[in-house]
Order: C-alpha cells, then sequence, then structure tokens
C-alpha cells in the first residue's frame, strides 16, 4: 500500500517585528511662549511619547498595517536646520481648490510658514495663523483649543505630534462670522530622513461657518523615508458649519501616520472630506463625534493606490447624542501590488436616540495582486436608531468594458471610464469643483500606468 | 463590394462549436431578419462579428467593404462601421449617456486624427438634442446613468439612440424586440425605420415574427444548428409564424443539424 504523503501548509503570521524607537529627545519640544498650559501640556505629551511603545500588528488596529521596516530611528525634525526644504512649492499647490480665490493662505515648509490672511477677516477677530505665530500671539487661544478634541495619548504618532509639533495651523472662526472666500494651507514636506510634525486646530464658535482646505503634499520620486505624524482637531459649536477638505498628495516614499477627530455640538454641522492618492504607507485614525442634539456630520472619502502603496483607513462615527446623523461613504481603487484598508464603525451612545447613522466602503481592485480589505462594523447602545452600512470590494466587470468597447472606445479608456464611474458616487457629494478636478486627474494618472 | 460579406463562419465558445459555417452577405440599404428557435447560435453570430473575446472563429472569413475584419478588436471594428444593439445591456454606473455618447464619438474622432480635440461641448448637446428628437427621447435621458434603473424599453432605445449617433454602416439588432412592449416595440421599430437608407445596412436577429411588422425587411433567413438553412423574402416570416419551425427542423433533421 501507498501512502499519501500529508503536506501541511503553514500560513501563520511571522512573529510581530517592532520598529526601532525614535531618537528624539526632550530638548526638541518646542518653546514658543511662557504659557503654562501650553508647556504642560507638551511635557505632558512627551511622557506619553515615551511611555508609549511602538504600535505592532498584534494591536488590534494596527493587524493589518505593519511599519516594522520604517526607519523611525534615523529621522531628524524637520524644520530644525533652516537648509531643510528650501525648494519651492509647486506653484499648482497654491491654486485655490474650493472656489475662485482665497480668504487666506498658508503654506508650511521646514524652512517655516508664509501666510496671507485678508484684512476683512481678521478685522472679524478670525485667526488664521500658523502654530508658531498661533503660540506667540494668541497664546491663551491655543491654551484653550490645544488638546480638546485629541488626546496625545491616543496613540504613539499623536504623543508625538502633540509633544513636538512645530508646524502646524490655527484657525479659530468667533461667533456668528460666516466666511465666504476659502482657507487654504499646504503642509510641504521634502528632504529625506526627515520626520514632520503636524498639528491643525480648526475652532468654530457658535454660528460660525467657514470651508477651509489643507493638504499635505512633497516632491513625488525621492529617495529615502519621509515620515509625517499629525494632529487634526476640529471643533464645530452649536449652529457651527465647517466644510474640511483633506487632499494627502504624499510622495510615495511617505509614511504618514494621523490622528484626527471632529467634534460636533449641538445643531452643528461638517462636510469632511478625504482624498488620498499619496504616500507610501498611511495609518489614518478618522473619527467624528457627534456630540450636540441634532449634529450632522458627512464623511466622503477618495483613495486611489498603486505600486506599493498602503493606505489604511480607520473612521469612527460616535453618535453622543439624540438625533444625530452621520453619512459615510469612502471609495476606493486599486492597482498594482497596493493594498488599502478601511476599517469603519458607528457607535451609538445609550442615550443617543433617533440616531441615523450610514456607513458604506466600496473599493475596485484594478490588478491581480492588489489587496482591498473593508471592515464595517456597528455598536448601537440605544433603541429608536436607524444605521445601516456596506462594504464591498469588487472587480472591473469585463461585460462593462467590452459594452464600451463596442462602441468603439478603447479598452484602456473604456477601463478608465468605468472607474470613473465608480467614483460617480463621491464626485457627486463634493461640492468643489476644484477638488473634483485633483481626483479627476489623479484617476487620469494612475489609470495611465497600466500596461 | 459595400456591406457585409459573412463567409464560411465557425465560431466555439470554450471548444464548443456554436457556428458551423454561416453564410451571408448584407449590402448596405438592406435589411437582412435572421429567425430561428433558441440556441441555434444566433446571438453567438451577433457577438462573433462584433468581436467578443469569448467567442473564438475557428474557420471562415468577415469581410466590411471587403476588408476582413477578424483581426480587430471591438473598437476597431465599431469604428469601421459595426454596430450591435446588444439583447441584454449592461448598466456602466456613474457614467451618464451623454458623457458615454461623447467619449464614443471622441474615439472615432481621435482614431482618425490623435491631435484631435474632440467634438465640443454645443456641436454634442445639438447633435444630441437632434438624436434624441428624432427617437422621441426626454431631454432628461441625457443625463441618467447608461441603462442604469431603465426600463426595457429604456434600454433599448438608448441601444437604438447609441445607432443614431455613431451611424454605422452595419448595424446588428439582437433580439431588440425582446422584453418591450407594444408601445416601446413601435418606438423602437420607429427609431430603426427613421435611420434606414442606402448606407446602413441591418441585420435583425429576432425569435419572433412580430417586430417584422414594423420593420419590413428585405430579406429573411433561417438559422438551425449553427448555419443559415433557408433564406427567402419577407414571406418566409409569415410562413414561420404560420407553421412554426417543426417542418425546418424535419427538413435538416439530417446532417445540417447534427
Amino acid at each position: 500500500m501507498i501512502e499519501t504523503p500529508t503536506i501541511i501548509t503553514s500560513r501563520r503570521r511571522p512573529a510581530s517585528v517592532i520598529a526601532p524607537e525614535f531618537t528624539f529627545s526632550e530638548d526638541h519640544i518646542p518653546n514658543f511662549s511662557d504659557d503654562k498650559a501650553i508647556i504642560e501640556y507638551r511635557q505632558q505629551a512627551w511622557q506619553a511619547f515615551q511611555a508609549l511603545p511602538m504600535p505592532l500588528t498584534t494591536d488590534e488596529p494596527w493587524r493589518r498595517t505593519d511599519i516594522h521596516t520604517l526607519q523611525s530611528d534615523r529621522f531628524q525634525l524637520a524644520g530644525l536646520n533652516s537648509t531643510d526644504g528650501k525648494e519651492k512649492v509647486p506653484a499648482q499647490l497654491l491654486k485655490p481648490l474650493a472656489g475662485k480665490s482665497h480668504g487666506g493662505q498658508i503654506v508650511l515648509s521646514a524652512s517655516g510658514a508664509a501666510k496671507s490672511i485678508s484684512e476683512d477677516l481678521e478685522k472679524q477677530g478670525v485667526v488664521f495663523t500658523d502654530l508658531k505665530t498661533a503660540e506667540e500671539k494668541h497664546p491663551g487661544l491655543l491654551a484653550e483649543v490645544l488638546g480638546k478634541v485629541v488626546s496625545p495619548n491616543e496613540g504613539k504618532f499623536a504623543a508625538l505630534a502633540a509633544a513636538l509639533s512645530r508646524t502646524g495651523i490655527l484657525l479659530y472662526v468667533p461667533r456668528h462670522v460666516q466666511i465666504d472666500t476659502p482657507l487654504h494651507s499646504l503642509l510641504w514636506g521634502q528632504g529625506t530622513g526627515l520626520a514632520y510634525l503636524s498639528h491643525i486646530l480648526v475652532y468654530l464658535e457658535e454660528g460660525a461657518s467657514v470651508t477651509y482646505v489643507h493638504e499635505s503634499a512633497s516632491p513625488e520620486a525621492e529617495a529615502g523615508q519621509i515620515m509625517h505624524a499629525g494632529i487634526v482637531e476640529l471643533f464645530v459649536g452649536r449652529e457651527a458649519h465647517l466644510g474640511f477638505v483633506e487632499l494627502q498628495s504624499w510622495g510615495q516614499n511617505v509614511w504618514n501616520f494621523s490622528h484626527e477627530r471632529a467634534r460636533i455640538e449641538q445643531d452643528g454641522s461638517i462636510d469632511w472630506i478625504f482624498g488620498a492618492i499619496g504616500s507610501r504607507l498611511t495609518k489614518n485614525f478618522s473619527e467624528l463625534s457627534l456630540a450636540g442634539r441634532g449634529a450632522v456630520g458627512k464623511m466622503s472619502g477618495f483613495y486611489f493606490t498603486n505600486n506599493q502603496q498602503h493606505l489604511d483607513h480607520d473612521t469612527q462615527q460616535n453618535h453622543l447624542a439624540p438625533h444625530t446623523t452621520s453619512d459615510l461613504l469612502f471609495k476606493g481603487a486599486l492597482l498594482d501590488e497596493s493594498r488599502s484598508v478601511w476599517q469603519g464603525m458607528i457607535y451609538v451612545a445609550p442615550d443617543a436616540v433617533k440616531t441615523d447613522g450610514y456607513q458604506a466602503n466600496r473599493n475596485i481592485v484594478l490588478s491581480r495582486n492588489a489587496r482591498a480589505d473593508s471592515i464595517p462594523g456597528l455598536e448601537i447602545l440605544a433603541d429608536d436608531v436607524r444605521c445601516t452600512h456596506g462594504a464591498t470590494v469588487g472587480k472591473i466587470d469585463p461585460e462593462l468594458v467590452f459594452y464600451l468597447v463596442s462602441r468603439g472606445i478603447p479598452e484602456k479608456e473604456a477601463e478608465k471610464l468605468v472607474v470613473q464611474g465608480f467614483f460617480d458616487p463621491i464626485m457627486q457629494r463634493i461640492p468643489f469643483e476644484g477638488v473634483r478636478d485633483r481626483f479627476q486627474a489623479a484617476i487620469t494618472k494612475k489609470m495611465k500606468t497600466i500596461i | 463590394m459595400s456591406g457585409l460579406e459573412i463567409k464560411n463562419l465557425h465560431v466555439s465558445i470554450e471548444d464548443k462549436e456554436i457556428l458551423k459555417g454561416v453564410d451571408l452577405t448584407i449590402d448596405k440599404g438592406e435589411v437582412h431578419a435572421i429567425m430561428g428557435p433558441n440556441g441555434t447560435g444566433k446571438s453567438t453570430l451577433a457577438y462573433a462579428l462584433m468581436g467578443h473575446p469569448a467567442y473564438t472563429i475557428t474557420e471562415g472569413e468577415v469581410l466590411l467593404n471587403g476588408e476582413n475584419i477578424l483581426e480587430l478588436e471591438a473598437d476597431e471594428r465599431s469604428r469601421k462601421g459595426i454596430f450591435l444593439a446588444f439583447q441584454y445591456p449592461v448598466a456602466i454606473p456613474g457614467v451618464t449617456v451623454a458623457n458615454f455618447l461623447r467619449t464614443a464619438l471622441n474615439a472615432r474622432r481621435k482614431a482618425v486624427n490623435p491631435d484631435d480635440k474632440g467634438v465640443s461641448l454645443v456641436e454634442f448637446r445639438k447633435l444630441l438634442k437632434e438624436k434624441m428628437d428624432l427617437l422621441k427621447m426626454d431631454s432628461a435621458f441625457a443625463g441618467r446613468y447608461l441603462n442604469d434603473g431603465f426600463s426595457g424599453g429604456e434600454k433599448k432605445r438608448a441601444e437604438i439612440l447609441q445607432m443614431a449617433t455613431l451611424r454605422p454602416e452595419i448595424a446588428i439588432l439582437d433580439e431588440t424586440d425582446s422584453g418591450l412592449d407594444i408601445d416601446a416595440l413601435r418606438i423602437v421599430s420607429e427609431g430603426v425605420n427613421a435611420l434606414r437608407g442606402p448606407d446602413l445596412g441591418v441585420l435583425l436577429i429576432t425569435h419572433y415574427q412580430r417586430i417584422l411588422n414594423y420593420i419590413k425587411p428585405d430579406y429573411v433567413h433561417v438559422m438551425l444548428g449553427g448555419r443559415v438553412v433557408e433564406s427567402g423574402g419577407p414571406d418566409l416570416a409569415l410562413h414561420l409564424e404560420e407553421h412554426g419551425y417543426d417542418w425546418v427542423r424535419e427538413k435538416y433533421s439530417n446532417g445540417a443539424a447534427a
């Protein structure tokens, strides 16, 4: 009798490997004022940073995002050397995206901040400035706002950005001030071996409203790693409205980490748009906290990955008060060996009745070696709520392509048309032509790389 | 010659031979109806002529205006003048009828001149309105996603709209009458009739005689077992309507339908 050999295949994950510890020191804590609260904030953040370990794939939020090849022990802080980042910012990045003109614009780079704001807005008490100037000129306001929405303890990278950020934005809109012309800021990161740390703070008082576009970008084809760790804190007061567009256009050598949260008070609303086309790796935690009765939040995400890109978006919609509404749609396309992760959660607190929550993530995988993970989640502790979710990962349907090709459209163009159609529901949610054009341009550019 | 010549066409799907030597010639200006029971290869003929990658041509020739088109991809065949109105048009979510038609028109222009900037919006809107008026279509139709949530009648009308816009030389209508109520059938047929003329040859594939009351064919063919077995004038369709296909099956039960 012949024995059939038993073949045992093992798919056990390799033991989690940890990235090396950073080499930053306490001396790197910025000190732009004598404000005790700010100093205290940074000290506590620094302690948290030291206490928190580097994330591992055994940590649930990092299960699908392995960062052990991050050369964390080699990064220098950007902005310490005056020779960092002297290259000019591409002019196209300074064009208005959400209208015909800006009410104000700030460009952050390793060499400092360049800013402009309309006199009219300044007269109304609007503050739109970089972090250093904010601390020098408005320390009380900054101390009030800092850490109000995102705690430095939320993770290693949050603590790092909280403790050592030398760059960032403070946008403060006083009561009932409605800003018609959008505000724009750009974080321009270049140079290899640099760690950019940023802290974006937006605070809207009761009845205020503004549209604000923030973009992070760097040269596309630089060698060597760059890192960015950021915090985004958005506070939307009662009956206030914030339109916030975040564009992530990092070069594909950037490792990008961010902790973001919007807190919406009673009857306030946010229209939050994410566009992610860059970076080597991104781990983004974005959280919507509907804290006041009647608060409304909309989150729309566009991502398109190629090469070895790895984008991980971790979203959370917290319904903390009754009659709150959230609506999330993230759509992504993937090429080459790239990978995306979307993990979303709708949480409804026990007393958040009459809540209406929605989340959907749709992916179109355009190459055999690309992979999209889509993990929706609901945690509902209240009765009388309506929550729905959906997640799909699909391929381009060859019958759709054939239909278009049979009308004389070349195959590559037909595929592009199908992908554009796939993204159309996201485009429909973006009220800014300039932003939509950017996304269309990204689709065209990335689809061109298909051989 | 000007028109479509199909010579001894053999087509297989996954190594199963479906068409076993089809011969058919369609001159421009003529309407040919192909009838036959289900499963005789009528739709296979339509897809093979259009160049669907799942259909393998194992033998034979297809000439358009004297030029062999079997080596061409489907988009090239389309630009040369072949059009297929699908039996089951697929939905293209997120792509409007207008955007799609404009892309298709521009692809034609670019094939002629790679530097072509495309049809201007004004020019395109005028053209589209003209074609939609011809087919009695509401202008809101242009802004809807192609075939997405369309009724059966709307899908078939959208096919004819595409035909009207792209102006083929040879149009293959694959069971365009299926799933249509009498009103929709009338509208679609009127659309096709409006496009008839000396520059268009039509191959009308149908299971039922009904549509031929609206679109009068010049020639009627019967397909059975992967071949064209009978050809005649419009009378043949009426004969089939009255007597069914059994007599054809009996006549060709030896050999041809094997």
